[in-house]
C-alpha cells in the first residue's frame, strides 16, 4: 500500500489531537507514515503507534527550530521524494498551511486548505464563504497536499509499528534567511484548547473590558468549556489575540457555542456558525447573532450569565 | 526603498456571495471592494515609508477590469504607482497559479520588499504569500502582528498559539501582515483625487512570457467538484430576561444535555 505521510503537530513531543485525527484519516488513503520534527520522538511515539503510524521518519535538526518554517518544508520534501507518497496532511494551522504552500511550489502539486472531512479517494470538504457554502474538491495533479482543520475526524485506534526511521536533511540557504531570534511562550489557561473544546463560552464587546471576563471565564468553567471572544473584545486589548474566533481568529464548532454580548458580524460568524448549538445574550433584540441561536436571551449580560452560572454549578453539583 | 504591495480585489464578504455556474466564485452577484485584510498591507507599506522619510510603493494584483477599482482605492491611500495583471485565460486560475503570475509580474518590477495581506477574504487560504517565497526565492516573513524595518534588516513579531515569536531577514524579501498590525487609514479627498492621476501599467500573459494553457480553470491542480448552499440555521427560541433569564437558559441547556 502507498504511504501517506501525516505532519506531527506536538509540542515537545505530546501529540496534538489533530494529529490522531489526520492519522485516522490517512488511513482511508493508504499506508499513515508519521513526520516528526525536532526532539521527543520518545515521548510521541506511542501515540503514533496507537493510531496507526506504520513507519515515523524523525528530523531533529537545529535548522527546524531556529528559522521560520521553511526548514520543515525542505524537510517534508526531502521525505516525499523518497516515499512518493499518495498524499500529504497537514494540520491546518498557520504553520501548518505555510509548510503546505511551499511543498506545493516544490512538489509542483495541488493543495486544498482547510478540509473539514476528506475521504477514500481523496475528495475533501471546505466550508467556504464564511461557512454559507459546502464546497467539495479534489487535486488533480501531483501529491495531492491537504490542510485539514481540526475534529475534523474522531480519532480512531489502529496499533501499528511507528517504527522509527531517522531522516537527515541538507538544508539549502534560502531555508536559513528567516531568523528566529526570540520566542516568549504564552501562558496556558488550564482550560480545554479552543478549537477542539465541546463548549466555548464567548465575550464581546457587551462584555464591556477586561474586568467583566470574570463572568465570561466563571460560566466556561462551570460548564467545562473553553473561552473566546470576538474580535471587538480582543482589538480593544480585554482578552488575548489567540483566543478571538472569527475569520482572522480561531474557527470553532462545538456542540455548543455561548455568544454573549456579541452581535454576529459576517466576520464572527465565518468561526462559529457550523456550531451544532448556539445560544446568545444581548440587550439588543435586533442583534443578527439570534438569527442563528437555538435559544437566545434578550437582557444584560451581567445580570443573565452570573444567574446562568449558579444555575449550572447548582445543577452539577 | 522600492515596495511593491499586493492587493486583491474581492467580493465583498457583507454580501450574499455565491458560485457561478464554473464553480468559481461568481465576481457579478456582489460588489467588489479592495479586500480588507490588503488594507492593513497597504498601511504598513506606508508607514515603512513615513518612518524612512524615502521610498516608493507600487501596487500589484492580478484580476479581471474591475480589479482596477481595488488599484484605485490603494493608490487613494496613498502610494506611487499601480500594476494591474489582466487576461481573459487567468480565469479560474488556483493558488499555485496566481503565485506563477505574480511572481512573473514581481520579476519585471524593482523592489526591496515585498508587502501582502495574511489571507484574501474570498479564498482565505492564506498560501500565496509563502509561495511566492518560494518561487522569488527570498526569505518570506509571514503573518507579522508587528513589523519594523531597520536599514536592510527586518523584524516581524508572530503570535503564534503557544508562543509569540520574533523573526529577523534581510531585504530583498517578502511580509505578510495581519489585522493585528493596526487600522488601516481611510482616504483623504486629497488622497482620491490624486490617485487619479497615479500611473497604473497593465501586463498581459504575453507581456510575462506566460503561457495561457500555464493558468486559469483548465490549468488548475485542484478541481471543486460541488458547491452547495448551507442551508439556513432553523429559528430558535427568544426570551427576554425578566429577572429569570439565566434560570430559562439553564433549562435549555439542561434539556439539550449540557449539564
Ligand atoms: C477583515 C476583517 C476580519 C475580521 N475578523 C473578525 C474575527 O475573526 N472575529 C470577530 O469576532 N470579528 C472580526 N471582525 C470584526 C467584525 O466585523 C465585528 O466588528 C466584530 O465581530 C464585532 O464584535 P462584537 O460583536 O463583540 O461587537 P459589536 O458588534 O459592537 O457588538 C456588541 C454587542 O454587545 C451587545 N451588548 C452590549 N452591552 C451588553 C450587555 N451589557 N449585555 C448584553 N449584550 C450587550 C450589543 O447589543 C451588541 O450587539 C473582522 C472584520 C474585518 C473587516
Ligand atoms: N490575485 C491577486 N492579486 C494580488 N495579490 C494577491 C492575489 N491573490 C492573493 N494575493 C496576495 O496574497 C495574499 C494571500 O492570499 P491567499 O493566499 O489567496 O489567501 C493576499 O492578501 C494578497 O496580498
Amino acid at each position: 500500500m502507498t504511504e501517506v505521510l501525516v505532519v506531527v503537530d506536538h509540542v515537545d513531543g505530546v501529540v496534538r489531537k489533530t494529529t490522531t485525527e489526520l492519522l485516522t484519516i490517512a488511513r482511508r488513503l493508504g499506508e499513515p507514515s508519521a513526520v516528526f520534527f525536532g526532539a521527543g520522538i520518545e515521548a510521541a511515539q506511542e501515540a503514533l503507534a496507537k493510531y496507526g503510524a506504520v513507519k515515523v521518519y524523525v528530523v531533529d535538526a537545529p535548522e527546524l527550530d531556529g528559522f521560520l518554517v521553511t526548514p520543515k518544508a525542505e524537510a517534508l520534501v526531502a521525505i516525499a521524494e523518497k516515499t512518493s507518497p499518495a498524499a500529504i496532511l497537514v494540520t491546518s494551522s498557520a504553520e501548518g498551511k505555510e509548510i503546505a504552500a511551499r511543498v506545493a511550489v516544490k512538489l509542483d502539486s495541488g493543495i486544498i486548505t482547510d478540509a473539514v472531512d476528506v475521504d477514500a479517494s481523496g475528495v475533501a470538504t471546505q466550508s467556504v464563504f464564511a461557512a454559507s457554502y459546502v464546497v467539495t474538491a479534489k487535486v488533480t495533479h501531483g501529491t495531492p497536499i491537504l490542510t485539514v482543520k481540526p475534529n475534523a475526524a474522531t480519532p480512531e485506534e489502529a496499533p501499528a509499528a511507528a517504527a522509527v526511521e531517522n531522516v537527515a536533511v541538507t538544508f539549502s540557504a534560502a531555508a536559513t534567511a528567516a531568523k528566529i531570534t526570540e520566542v516568549a511562550p504564552r501562558q496556558k489557561s488550564g482550560r480545554p484548547e479552543l478549537t477542539e473544546a465541546a463548549i466555548v463560552v464567548s465575550g464581546g464587546r457587551g462584555v464591556g473590558g477586561a474586568e467583566g471576563f470574570g463572568v465570561i471565564e466563571a460560566l466556561a468553567d462551570s460548564l467545562g468549556a473553553a473561552v473566546g471572544a470576538s474580535r471587538a473584545a480582543t482589538d480593544a486589548g480585554w482578552y488575548p489575540h489567540a483566543f478571538q474566533v472569527g475569520q482572522t481568529g480561531k474557527t470553532v464548532s462545538p456542540t455548543l457555542y455561548v455568544a454573549n454580548g456579541i452581535s454576529g458580524a459576517i466576520q464572527h460568524r465565518a468561526g462559529m456558525q457550523t456550531s451544532k448549538t448556539i445560544v446568545a445574550v444581548n440587550k439588543d433584540s435586533e442583534a443578527p447573532i439570534f438569527e442563528l441561536a437555538d435559544f437566545g436571551v434578550v437582557g444584560d449580560l451581567f445580570a443573565v450569565v452570573p444567574q446562568l452560572t449558579t444555575e449550572v454549578t447548582k445543577r452539577k453539583g | 526603498m522600492k515596495i511593491v504591495v499586493l492587493v486583491k480585489h474581492v467580493p465583498d464578504a457583507a454580501g450574499d456571495r455565491s458560485f457561478a455556474a464554473d464553480l468559481t466564485s461568481d465576481r457579478a452577484a456582489v460588489d467588489g471592494r479592495l479586500s480588507e485584510l490588503d488594507e492593513y498591507a497597504v498601511e504598513q507599506a506606508l508607514q515603512v515609508v513615513e518612518k524612512a522619510g524615502e521610498g516608493e510603493i507600487t501596487f500589484l494584483t492580478m484580476g479581471p477590469a474591475s480589479a482596477g477599482e481595488a488599484l484605485r482605492k490603494a493608490l487613494s491611500m496613498g502610494g506611487d504607482a499601480a500594476v494591474h495583471v489582466v487576461d481573459d485565460a487567468l480565469h479560474g486560475s488556483d493558488a499555485l497559479a496566481t503565485s506563477k503570475v505574480l511572481a512573473a509580474a514581481l520579476g519585471k518590477l524593482e523592489w526591496d520588499l515585498v508587502v501582502c495581506g495574511m489571507a484574501s477574504t474570498d479564498g482565505t487560504m492564506s498560501v500565496v504569500p509563502a509561495m511566492l517565497s518560494e518561487r522569488l526565492g527570498v526569505a518570506g516573513l509571514t503573518l507579522a502582528s508587528s513589523l519594523t524595518v531597520d536599514g536592510t534588516s527586518v523584524t516581524i513579531r508572530r503570535d503564534g498559539d503557544d508562543a509569540s515569536t520574533t523573526v529577523t531577514a534581510s531585504l530583498p524579501l517578502l511580509v505578510s501582515v495581519t489585522d493585528q498590525t493596526g487600522e488601516a487609514r481611510y482616504p483623504s479627498f486629497k488622497g482620491i483625487m490624486a490617485a487619479k492621476k497615479k500611473p497604473v501599467t497593465t501586463y498581459t500573459l504575453a507581456d510575462l512570457g506566460i503561457e495561457p494553457a500555464q493558468v486559469g480553470l483548465l490549468a488548475a491542480w485542484s478541481a471543486v467538484e460541488s458547491a452547495t448552499k448551507r442551508p439556513p440555521r432553523q429559528a430558535g427560541v427568544i426570551v427576554t430576561d425578566e429577572g429569570d433569564g439565566g434560570v430559562k437558559l439553564a433549562d435549555f441547556l439542561s434539556a439539550g444535555k449540557f449539564i
